[in-house]
């Protein structure tokens, strides 16, 4: 049991999970759960008692049993001491604070990931303003390679999204060059398949490792299948870079997608024991979003944000080259408007980087929800500022298969231009080659070059 | 201004992206102005974003649509526990569930079925006004040359993919496909999906379902889509399971496998 006591007035939160759900800002998946607090009133209160909180507490009460999640066990049986040791004296408030000072340097912020379990960076979280999110999750760095080196300091890069409705192989290929032109595609050229069909995926694998070839990028593809027929395609040779998967906080959740820790660390083995990283051995991209517990009816009573930080746990174990929180797809019934949507990508973000996950944010919205471009160019802006690892291109920011809006090349063009962020360095030196670069530095293409249009399948 | 397509980047010779674009519809070669998007394709999104909102928000013309589907089979009209679009926005949950008059005209019908079909609104009421007749026009004789017993064509307003599980509980049909309006997207406000699923119930997870998504004609057409549709449901009854575990390396649609399924 955890209270706070104003003025005269005395509230109760039953136990850690309670404590978590009602202190988090208000966001429409946690009154559809029924886990929220009442009143602004009781959210402050709860806001008050989490900050009291020592952290210590968390490596003593789970928000999920341990004997019945094998996301809870992979938290705390891998759980850092050493790490912690610095912070271990403190609340969640003297936690925020530290994390604001100048102190808290990113060598000291690395050093640390490892002590912070999940539960930990969501209970920040909920105590701190947006601002706050951007400055502290602007000092951690998690750099990851496989081709190229992503997320170093200064540099902004794209996932291109080059997504078809029926996955015809022309109409992704001149999205690719469309989006190579725009500097897109450094993070990763990666296809979400309009089926799950075999025979499809290991069609798009063999023609995006045909046009990285020929091109010479330095990049990695992905068809975003799901991990078994992944696992399937490595079986039989198919050129996979990287293993994908969406992943959730709890076990039920990922019960749902289909998956557990143990296929996701045999898809590792497969994907590591193919040896097509030039760099490094960063092998998986992982998907996540707030709600995705609920919609699966697999929140266990949980606040949707603690369990999105529970994923970055599941995460983090397969030491991932990009983990990409989807923030804005899953619709208003979980993130109501352009406000939520805002608020929940800048947590994400920060809880994943301060864990040490390499975050990515597909900053996005649906037509049924409440938001719009203007929505979008605002996050996209505070993550650029707050040192995001890459976010999503996107031909016009008009997804044609997943029907949804997604960042566009131009908006990150637009961003490394305002913000002054470059490509993964090996790219960006590609990028020069090939001629896409003014004397500026600027990436501004003239016509499609020869060999880009060679490239497009019969 | 919509309907033409936009321009190619300034420096471009004018047709340098046109043959590229009859490729896909996806936005490609936008006019830039510096980094940024000139005034023609900036316009041009606002508009189908507003095409979109509308479609999302818009009621179903049920009286067509039962009309439509009367020419194919018996149709109940049922409805879920939700009132009104702006409810069903945010209460998944209330769409799941069928009113109790619902349930008791199902109940009723029950019968000695091999499939039902539900038929819902969704997102998009106008996708499934447009493109469940004629998918259905074709799955039916198909399945019912091989014996299949179809149960009457359930017609639901305001209710989301898992209220397909309660539709097939009730009529007692092993298995349900529910056609369904998906959630509009700027080059498509009008995408119907088919979700099937293997003997659904309350503990049916999204994991145990076959997706047939983007049916419409510049989609999955409404021959390919009968198609697909005909074959899974051979195939669930083959092996008397549905969802990812249902593959094998035949052309086959995806199992959900994402958070992205916003109807269910």
């Amino acid at each position: 049991m955890y209270s706070a006591t104003i003025g005269r007035q005395r509230h109760t939160f039953a136990d850690l999970k309670a404590l978590l759900a009602k202190a988090t800002p208000l966001r429409s998946g946690d009154v559809l759960a029924g886990v929220a607090a009442l009143s602004g009133e009781e959210r402050v209160a709860a806001q008050i008692a989490l900050a009291d909180l020592p952290l210590a507490t968390f490596l003593s009460e789970a928000v999920i049993p341990y004997e019945d999640d094998e996301v809870t066990r992979l938290i705390v049986d891998t759980h850092d001491p050493a790490a912690f040791a610095p912070i271990a004296h403190l609340t969640v408030g003297g936690f925020r604070d530290w994390l604001l000072s100048d102190e808290a340097t990113t060598a000291a912020l690395s050093a640390l990931a490892g002590g912070v379990t999940p539960e930990m960076a969501a209970a920040v979280s909920k105590i701190s303003r947006l601002q706050d999110l951007m400055v502290m999750a602007a000092k951690c760095s998690v750099v990851t390679r496989f081709r190229n080196t992503i997320g170093l300091p200064g540099r902004l890069s794209v996932r291109l999204q080059p997504n078809h409705p029926t996955d015809d192989a022309r109409g992704i290929a001149a999205s690719i060059l469309d989006g190579l032109l725009l500097g897109a595609g450094d993070a990763v050229i990666g296809i979400n398949p309009a089926t799950d069909s075999p025979e499809r995926a290991h069609a798009l694998l063999s023609m995006l490792e045909e046009i990285i070839g020929k091109l010479a990028i330095p990049t990695q593809a992905c068809v975003l299948a799901h991990i078994t027929t992944t696992l399937a395609l490595i079986g039989r040779d198919s050129p996979v870079d990287l293993v994908f998967q969406s992943i959730a906080g709890s076990e039920s959740a990922n019960k749902a997608f289909g998956i557990d820790l143990a296929l996701l660390a045999e898809a590792r083995a497969a994907a590591l024991a193919l040896k097509r990283g030039t760099l490094g051995d960063n092998v998986m991209y992982f998907e996540t979003g707030q709600g995705s517990a609920l919609s699966a009816n697999a929140h266990r009573g949980v606040d949707q944000q603690t369990l999105e930080a529970r994923a970055y746990a599941v995460a983090r174990a397969f030491k991932p080259l990009l983990v990409n929180t989807v923030v804005g797809f899953i619709g208003p019934e979980y993130l109501f408007d352009g406000k939520q949507i805002a608020r929940a990508g800048l947590e994400d973000h920060f809880c994943g980087k301060l864990m040490g996950v390499p975050m990515g944010v597909d900053v996005c919205y649906t037509n049924h929800a409440e938001a719009d471009q203007d929505d979008a160019d605002a996050l996209l802006a505070l993550l650029t500022a707050s040192g995001v690892n890459f976010v999503m291109g996107v031909p016009g920011a008009d997804d044609i298969m997943l029907d949804y809006q997604s960042t566009s090349f131009h908006d990150a063009l637009a961003m490394r231009d305002l913000y002054g962020r470059r490509p993964a360095p090996e790219f960006e030196d590609w990028l020069a080659r090939q001629g896409l670069m003014d004397r500026a530095n600027r990436i501004r293409p003239g016509e499609l070059p020869a060999p880009f249009r060679a490239l497009l399948p019969a | 201004m919509s309907d033409q397509p936009a321009s190619p980047p300034a420096s471009a010779p004018p047709d340098s992206w046109a043959d590229l674009r009859r490729l896909t519809n996806a936005r490609i070669g936008l006019k830039r102005s510096g980094a940024s998007l000139a005034t023609g394709p900036l316009l041009d999104f606002q508009l189908a974003h507003a095409r979109a909102r509308d479609a999302v928000h818009a009621a179903l013309d049920e009286a067509k649509l039962a009309g439509d589907l009367r020419l194919l089979g018996d149709v109940l009209t049922v409805s879920s526990l939700v009132e009104d679009r702006p409810t069903y926005l945010m209460r998944p949950d209330l769409g799941r569930m069928l009113s109790p008059l619902s349930e008791a005209a199902l109940q009723e019908r029950a019968g000695t079925f091999d499939v039902a079909f539900a038929v819902i609104d969704g997102l998009s009421p106008r996708a499934v006004e447009t493109h469940a007749a004629p998918v259905l026009a074709q799955v039916l004789p198909a399945l019912r040359a091989e014996n299949w017993r179809v149960a009457p064509l359930v017609l639901l307003q305001l209710g989301r993919v898992a209220a397909g599980d309660a539709v097939a509980t009730l009529l007692r049909a092993p298995c349900v496909v529910v056609l369904i309006g998906e959630r509009p997207g700027l080059s498509a406000p009008d995408s119907m999906g088919a979700y099937l699923t293997w003997q659904p119930g309350p503990a049916t997870t999204d994991a145990e379902r076959n997706c047939i998504s983007n049916i419409r004609p510049d989609g999955i057409g409404y021959a390919d889509a009968a198609a697909k549709i005909a074959h899974l449901l051979r195939a669930m009854r083959d092996r008397k399971l549905s969802g990812v575990r249902l593959k094998d390396d035949s052309e086959r649609p995806a199992a959900l496998t994402l958070s992205r399924s916003p109807n269910c």
